[in-house]
């Protein structure tokens, strides 16, 4: 098609910032992210809007909290460690309420780890990650066009919902370059009459707080999260199946992983072995439903993730234990083959018919 | 007979929960009286600190923001940067501006972003019950120094106007003090021209004001006041750290 | 001449407005506690206020109105 460009994925993210109207970018640098600020660093002075290399990944997402805090889309990015300094300024996010939007491009951990992908984050993103009972949206992109819908998306459904974005990406999808459209968006806009741009005199003040010295209003506060929450698990959750229909084997995984996993079900198919695969899209909410349905026919599941075993616990939970789980991973920066995967099927192809 | 004094409209009319004497009331007001002198209310965001003052955000009549602790000059520069006809002051205390915050403090300032930052130095943490501040002075006793603030394992109290006026994006830098009448209004008119400043466009803005914490000094009210004058005004001197309009001026 | 209005509910009786008044005139009450259980502040000789507001300025609540 001729719209489509050939893009990296970090590029794409900020691209994709700038259709959906996002005005106010600020980061500090960090690999393997960085080209997000440099994109945004050239890009961002020649369309009015701001880039701002902020001092520590800490004062970036208090800027974007901030600027959240006046009603308009602001976003941070970073990698795992990075994204361990802003949990506290998310939990703050959460905590008031504020659309905005951080991308993880993660890397190995823990500590400093490694520089190579990774996707070891995976709880401190779906679990919060900063203090106190919250979660944020977080979406999973498998390839680079993913990584440019996934951050229009991340936008419109933090706006809509009130609660902070995560697009949760790995260094493979960030360095990697592929094809992209972006002919397709509307940078669509929300009333945000809770936004503190001035009274005005006009109105009684707003306040963007996270306090509530009274527990009694502090619990309230909490349960009406958590009912907010219990929408958007039913309304916004998001995955895609591959030949799912009759499979006997389901393998699972988000992004990257996903793209080696599509490549061992297609093999195992090949070998006549019923296999299929459930790609959650986004991981928070997690796709529960397509677990559910598949419990029917699939006998066993096979978690492909490049951590030690995070996703796998919410495919245990999804599926209530109900059948067996195990986990074909590789970690430290390492991405599994689909060679590997493939052997995995093959061994629980091989037990179920015993 | 015309009204000669009473409280500021952009002060919200309730009782403050600040202890009898402390003087975060005093700088409330003249933050306050500047807003409305000013005119800005409407277009006026503050953002409250963590610390004594966390719940500023009840008292002050305009729009107003809670910030993690230290963190208020990363979010009063998120906040001018999308909103830059809008008045942004952030109202910190010591322990959130000059240890935990200083590294928002210090790149505020070096980026001359133009915010008005209210410094309460009280040489104490107030609110979790008395500890050691980045300003308390030598031999200061508090919950955490309690045989007196040693210096040889402590080190020394920051004084931030100094600290602050090497840097080139700093613009107005004035220690002030609410101990007696005089200081309250030099305080006010120091007040002012930081807000002045900014509606100006002239960059970083910051006041120091010595302030008293009557309750965890464990002085009454007005030997507080005593104790600003005798033990920190001599640590902290008063004056203008920095005025680069004026040196422009010159 | 002048009049002070004390809002005596306000009033913590921290008596700064005691010691900031240069005619001693303010003084806290002796036979009454507001809600609060504070002593407030109160002025006992009106006719002799000059109405400087020293004690209005060093008030951090509030409570003290001057007219003049």
């Amino acid at each position: 098609m001729s719209d489509k460009k050939l893009m990296k994925g970090n590029e794409a993210i900020a691209e994709a910032a700038i259709e959906a109207g996002c005005r106010f970018y600020f980061g500090y640098p960090i690999t393997p992210q960085t080209e997000v600020a440099a994109y945004m660093a050239k890009r961002m002075p020649k369309i009015g809007g701001v880039f701002l290399q902020a001092e520590s990944e800490l004062a970036a997402v208090n800027m974007v909290y901030g600027v959240a805090s006046a009603g308009k889309r602001a976003m941070t990015s970073s990698s795992s460690p990075g994204i361990s300094l802003k949990s506290e300024g998310i939990s703050y996010l959460a905590g008031c309420d504020l659309p905005a939007l951080i991308v993880n491009v993660q890397r190995g951990g823990p500590g400093l780890g490694g520089i190579q992908p990774s996707q070891s984050d995976y709880f401190q993103a779906t679990r919060g990650g900063g203090h106190g009972d919250y979660h944020i949206l977080v979406l999973a992109p498998a390839s680079v066009q993913e990584m440019a819908d996934f951050t229009v998306k991340a936008f419109d459904l933090a706006d809509k919902w009130r609660v902070p974005a995560m697009l949760l990406s790995d260094g493979t999808l960030g360095q990697m370059m592929e094809p992209v459209s972006m002919e397709h968006y509307e940078a669509k806009t929300f009333d945000k009459p809770w936004a503190v741009t001035g009274t005005g005199m006009a109105r009684e003040h707003n306040i963007i707080n996270s306090l509530y010295l009274d527990p009694q209003k502090l619990e309230i506060e909490n349960f009406r999260r958590y009912e907010r929450y219990e929408r958007i698990k039913a309304e916004e959750a998001m995955w895609e199946e591959y030949l799912m229909d009759d499979a006997e084997i389901c393998v699972t995984a988000y992004g990257i992983s996903a793209r080696v996993a599509r490549s061992a079900v297609t093999a195992a198919r090949a070998q006549g072995i019923k296999a299929g695969m459930i790609r959650p899209q986004t991981l928070w909410p997690f796709p529960v439903k397509p677990f559910e349905d598949s419990l029917e026919h699939v006998r066993a599941y096979i978690d492909v993730e490049m951590s030690m075993g995070q996703m796998i616990e919410d495919v245990r939970l999804a599926t209530r234990c109900a059948r067996p789980v195990c986990l074909s991973n590789r970690v430290g920066g390492m991405i599994p083959s689909t060679e590997q995967v493939l052997a995995k099927i093959k061994e629980i192809a091989g037990g179920l018919d015993k | 007979m015309s009204i000669v004094f009473e409280a500021p409209k952009s002060l919200i009319d309730v009782p403050r929960h600040y202890c009898p004497g402390c003087t975060h009331g005093i700088i409330h007001r003249l933050v306050a009286e500047v807003i409305d002198e000013l005119g800005i209310e409407g277009r006026t965001v503050g953002i409250a600190p963590v610390g004594c003052a966390v719940v500023a955000y009840d008292y002050f009549r305009c729009d107003m923001v809670e910030a993690a602790h230290g963190r208020a000059p990363a979010v009063a520069t998120g906040l001018k940067r999308a909103m830059p006809e809008n008045i942004i002051f952030s109202y910190q205390g010591d322990g959130d501006l000059a240890s935990i915050g200083m590294a928002e403090t210090v790149h505020a300032a070096a980026r001359g972003e133009n915010i008005t930052v209210i410094f309460v130095n009280n040489a104490i943490y107030g609110m979790t019950g008395g500890q050691m501040a980045p300003t308390t002075l030598p031999g200061q006793v508090t919950q955490t120094s309690p045989y007196g603030r040693d210096t040889a394992t402590t080190g020394f109290p920051i004084r931030v106007c100094e600290l602050l006026r090497e840097l080139d994006g700093a613009q107005y830098l004035e220690r002030v003090s609410v101990d007696c009448v005089k200081n309250v209004l030099q305080a006010k008119k120091a007040i002012k021209k930081a807000f002045v400043n900014q509606i100006e466009g002239r960059g970083f803005s910051l006041v120091e004001i010595l302030s008293s914490c009557p309750t965890n000094w464990g002085m009454t009210p007005q030997d507080a006041l005593r104790w600003i004058e005798e033990k920190m005004i001599p640590y902290y001197p008063l004056g203008v750290y920095k005025d680069a309009a004026a040196k422009e001026a010159q | 001449m002048a009049k002070l209005t004390f809002r005596t509910e306000l009033c913590k009786g921290c008596g700064l407005c005691v010691e900031a008044c240069p005619r001693g005139l303010i003084e806290l009450s002796r036979t009454q506690l507001n809600k609060n259980g504070h002593s407030p502040a109160e002025m006992t000789d009106e006719t002799r206020c000059i109405g400087c507001a020293f004690c209005a300025i060093m008030c951090p609540d509030c409570v003290i109105t001057v007219e003049r």
